[in-house]
């Protein structure tokens, strides 16, 4: 790599001395979106997307020394030229550029090519090196248009009210749940868990409107309840909350349900394969895109994508980050995504 | 074929029976009779011979696709299922059809005759026409075998609710002999091609796990104590020169077992006979192991009867000349059998032995040899019981042999198939042995999702080599590895076999240093 190093603590830009998305706690960190295992606690500064702003303060702490920046805006740190562009992963997330002395590296945290209904669409970046994820690195993995997703979802929704029963989503608080509401809005009202009607606030905050939504907690009025719909938070698989909803039929949305074997490990009604990351396609389509030189890969299908563009003669490495864990400690992993 | 996909898929994301049923009684309301026929052909095993080499799949597959072939591969691990992955790599169809499941089936059977160009050109279209999940099943009735979470049992259920029918009938009337090119649906169900009377079974009488001291059980001599084996409960049928045998699972196994047949039909009585279907030689009982070989197959070969012949232990005698006899007493019950087995008995085929005893307390030493001879334990009937419907306490009890335990350490895993795919589930374990480690067993259950899922964790971190679907791993998590029986072996690289080794508990609280010696381990091995 050049002038942005891998180390113990996350990967570095010497010159600008500060860290992307680091992995253990460190001065200077440049957070590329809100999920837990991109942004992390202890770091002394953070820099953001403006959206990502509110949503670093609810998870990490409302204390933290954190600055912002919109897409397309540039600032300048110990002579390197840093800005954002649109992921398209989540809301705030962003992809991260470094520039420095005519050289170009772009770091995209977590990103999706498919446009949704809810964040700013990913736009590609071109880079002499690129630095990219890959949890869905394989020709398996094609994902429909967010149309498509949206007629299986209320289909769903409205065969569920035929047969009298409540749609219950699982969905990652932050990102899949506020993509699902989107994807149901007015079907039918939403009642949303705890987890995520507080992310909704924070999203809220920083100025973005999202879909009306209900909160539901522990002692919910069942008959309110029934025949609508639900987000939860996967922990609540199997929870008593669950239980208590009236005649539930349960759907995890996820770029593994992709899979038969991981629909039915589940043991849910549904699975419905919706993700936020790259697709094979989206991945291949990007790194032609962006005409970088070099390609590190990070967490996912590493070996796989980099052999592959390996063999089609672009230069590709693989880099053994911390990212994709924290989900997968909460035993949350075929869900995040 | 777009009804069958959509009820399949929701037949496959559940785990609950009546689900399932519910899925499938509604597809029997939509389908045409002939769809319905060959969807029941489909799940009981009658797919149409294999048209095309599952290479050729392949091979067409990755050229549509314009993958290299390790990436295919790589793709194959991810789903452990040949057609799904075939399914899922091609690009997206451009075109719809809806043909039906019939129409599809035919076709695939005139495929067999034609030149490969031409299956080439209709796999290609065909594929191209289907989504993902049809594409799937496609691929299933072209290749591969067709296992989809329907049970015989469930399919059995689902079309005796549809055409309000018993159940016993319904199954005797699946596994006779029929086709979907040849039947009606109606015929079929109504048993046109059976007669069901000859067949027509009794439900099995369970025994509960022993949950008392022995001497609470008042007197020995109301007992009658046998010993219990670990094969598959069968009920063999005699009637009008007709052999029937069910097992446990209401399922009708009569063909998988020639040499009981032929030998059931020598006698002159009919008869319902309740016993244990063991794989059996001269020398005695075999292991369960072996029996499996010979289950679910569709032919059983003259060599395989040779190398691992079955074997039939009597217990109870149900019926007599037509005359049901269950409410009879154990005791009676036993005279009537042993005279309906006199002078027939033969090396493979014989009364349940019954263990004289005068004391409880004799009991005790004789279930701890029991092991020995591959008997898992002994039954205790009361002698003046009738023969009950189903698990009734206070008459049956089975009591087992504890099962031995070792502690090993997991060296290699490996990803579980189906719905398993995206975890390692199936692990190999190793003692020490000096300076090395030896594999010792390999066990699959016996653990929780969660610790699946952590485990599966700790394998991706810890893996150090790859071999195909297998990792080594780090020599560093310790199991308890509890099995019913142990003996020496001379396939086995340890010396030595492990009877049903599973996994007791993960551990946390050992490291490798802990593990068993292969010495401590063959020490376990009674004389």
């Amino acid at each position: 790599m050049s002038f942005v190093t891998y180390t113990k603590k996350g990967i570095y830009c010497k010159p600008g001395k500060f860290y992307l998305d680091p992995w253990y706690p460190v001065d200077y960190a440049i957070i590329s979106h809100g999920h837990a295992d991109h942004a992390r606690w202890g770091n002394k500064k953070y820099l953001c997307h403006h959206h990502s702003k509110p949503i670093l303060q609810h998870r990490i702490g409302s204390h933290i020394n954190v600055q912002s920046l919109g897409y397309n805006e540039t600032i300048v740190i110990n002579g390197v030229k840093v800005t954002f562009f649109p992921a398209g992963h989540i809301i705030g997330s962003a992809q991260i550029k470094l520039e420095y002395k005519g050289y170009v590296v772009v770091f995209t945290g977590d990103y999706k090519t498919q446009p949704d209904f809810l964040t700013v669409p990913f736009e590609p970046v071109k880079c002499h090196e690129f630095i990219t994820e890959s949890t869905f690195g394989l020709p398996i993995y094609k994902w429909k248009s967010e149309e498509r997703l949206q007629q299986e979802l209320i289909q769903w929704v409205l065969e569920n009210q035929k047969k009298n029963r409540t749609s219950v989503f699982f969905g990652y608080s932050l990102g899949k749940a506020q993509r699902i509401l989107k994807l149901v809005e007015h079907v039918a009202p939403i009642f949303v868990h705890n987890a995520i009607h507080k992310t909704n606030l924070a999203i809220n905050s920083a100025g973005i409107e999202l879909p009306k939504s209900e909160l539901i907690m522990a002692d919910f009025d069942k008959k309110k309840v029934q025949n609508k719909i639900v987000v939860l938070p996967p922990a609540l698989l199997g929870s008593r909350m669950l239980k208590r909803i009236p005649n539930a039929a349960t759907a995890i949305c996820s770029g593994w349900m992709q899979i038969r074997g991981n629909r039915r490990w589940r043991g849910v009604d549904a699975g419905f394969v919706i993700s936020d990351h790259a697709d094979w396609d989206g991945l291949l389509q990007t790194i032609k895109e962006t005409e970088a030189e070099k390609v590190y890969v990070t967490h996912g299908y590493q070996a796989v994508l980099s052999k592959y563009l390996n063999e089609k003669g672009i230069y590709a490495k693989e880099l053994n980050t911390l990212y994709g864990e924290e989900e997968l400690s909460k035993s949350e992993e075929a869900i995040e995504a | 074929m777009k009804l069958f996909a959509e009820k399949l898929q929701s037949i496959e994301m559940t785990n609950k029976t009546n689900a399932k049923i519910e899925a499938l009684v509604s597809f029997f309301e939509q389908a045409s009779d002939q769809d319905k026929l060959w969807a029941i052909a489909l799940f009981t095993g009658k797919r149409p011979s294999r048209p095309v080499k599952t290479t050729l799949l392949r091979e067409w597959c990755i050229e549509v696709a314009q993958i290299p072939e390790w990436l295919f591969l790589e793709s194959y691990g991810a789903t452990g299922d040949l057609g799904e992955t075939l399914a899922l790599v091609l690009p997206p169809n451009e075109s719809q059809n809806e043909k039906s499941l019939h129409q599809w089936l035919s076709e695939i059977i005139e495929l067999k005759s034609k030149p490969e160009d031409e299956k080439k050109d209709y796999v290609l279209a065909s594929w191209n026409s289907l989504d993902d999940y049809q594409r799937l099943l496609f691929n299933k009735f072209i290749g591969g075998s067709f296992r989809i979470g329907v049970s015989k049992k469930t399919l059995v259920n689902a079309l005796a609710k549809y055409a309000d029918k018993d159940p016993n009938q319904i199954m005797h009337s699946l596994v006779g002999n029929w086709h979907p090119k040849e039947t009606s649906f109606e015929d079929l169900i109504s048993g046109a091609h059976i007669n069901y009377d000859n067949s027509q079974p009794y439900p099995f009488c369970l025994a509960y796990a022993l949950d008392k001291e022995l001497d609470e059980l008042g007197n020995p001599n109301e007992w009658q104590v046998e010993y219990k084996w670990d094969g598959i409960r069968g009920l063999v049928i005699k009637r009008n020169n007709e052999v029937f045998i069910w097992s446990r699972g209401e399922e009708l196994v009569t063909n998988q077992f020639p040499e009981l047949v032929e030998y059931f039909l020598t006698f002159p009585h009919d008869f319902v006979i309740d016993g244990e279907i063991l794989a059996v030689k001269k020398e005695g009982v075999l292991l369960f192991n072996d029996l499996q070989k010979r289950l679910n197959r569709k032919n059983v070969s003259k060599k395989m009867m040779q190398e691992i012949p079955v074997g039939f232990f009597a217990y109870d005698l149900l019926e007599f000349q037509g005359e049901n006899v269950t409410q009879q007493s154990m005791e009676e019950r036993r005279k009537k059998l042993e005279v309906v087995l006199e002078n027939r008995e033969t090396d493979t085929v014989r009364l349940s032995e019954i263990i004289e005893f005068s004391e409880w307390n004799a009991l005790y030493e004789i279930r701890e040899n029991a092991r020995n001879f591959n008997s898992e334990g002994l039954m205790l009937k009361r002698k003046s019981s009738v023969y009950h419907v189903g698990r009734k306490k206070g008459d049956w009890f089975k009591w087992k042999v504890d099962p031995l335990t070792i502690d090993a350490v997991m060296i290699y895993a490996q990803r579980g198939s189906g719905r398993r795919s995206s975890k390692y589930t199936d692990y190999t374990f190793a003692v020490q042995a000096e300076d090395k480690l030896v594999t010792i067993a390999k066990a699959y259950s016996g653990l929780t999702d969660k610790e699946i899922t952590e485990i599966s964790r700790w394998v991706t971190k810890n893996e150090i080599e790859k071999f195909g679907p297998v990792r080594t791993v780090k020599p560093e998590l310790v199991f308890e590895i509890a099995f019913e029986g142990i003996g020496f072996s001379k396939r086995h690289k340890s010396g030595v076999a492990l009877r049903f080794p599973r996994i007791k508990r993960w551990r946390r609280d050992k490291t490798v240093k802990d593990i068993d010696t292969i010495e401590s381990v063959k020490a376990l091995i009674q004389n």
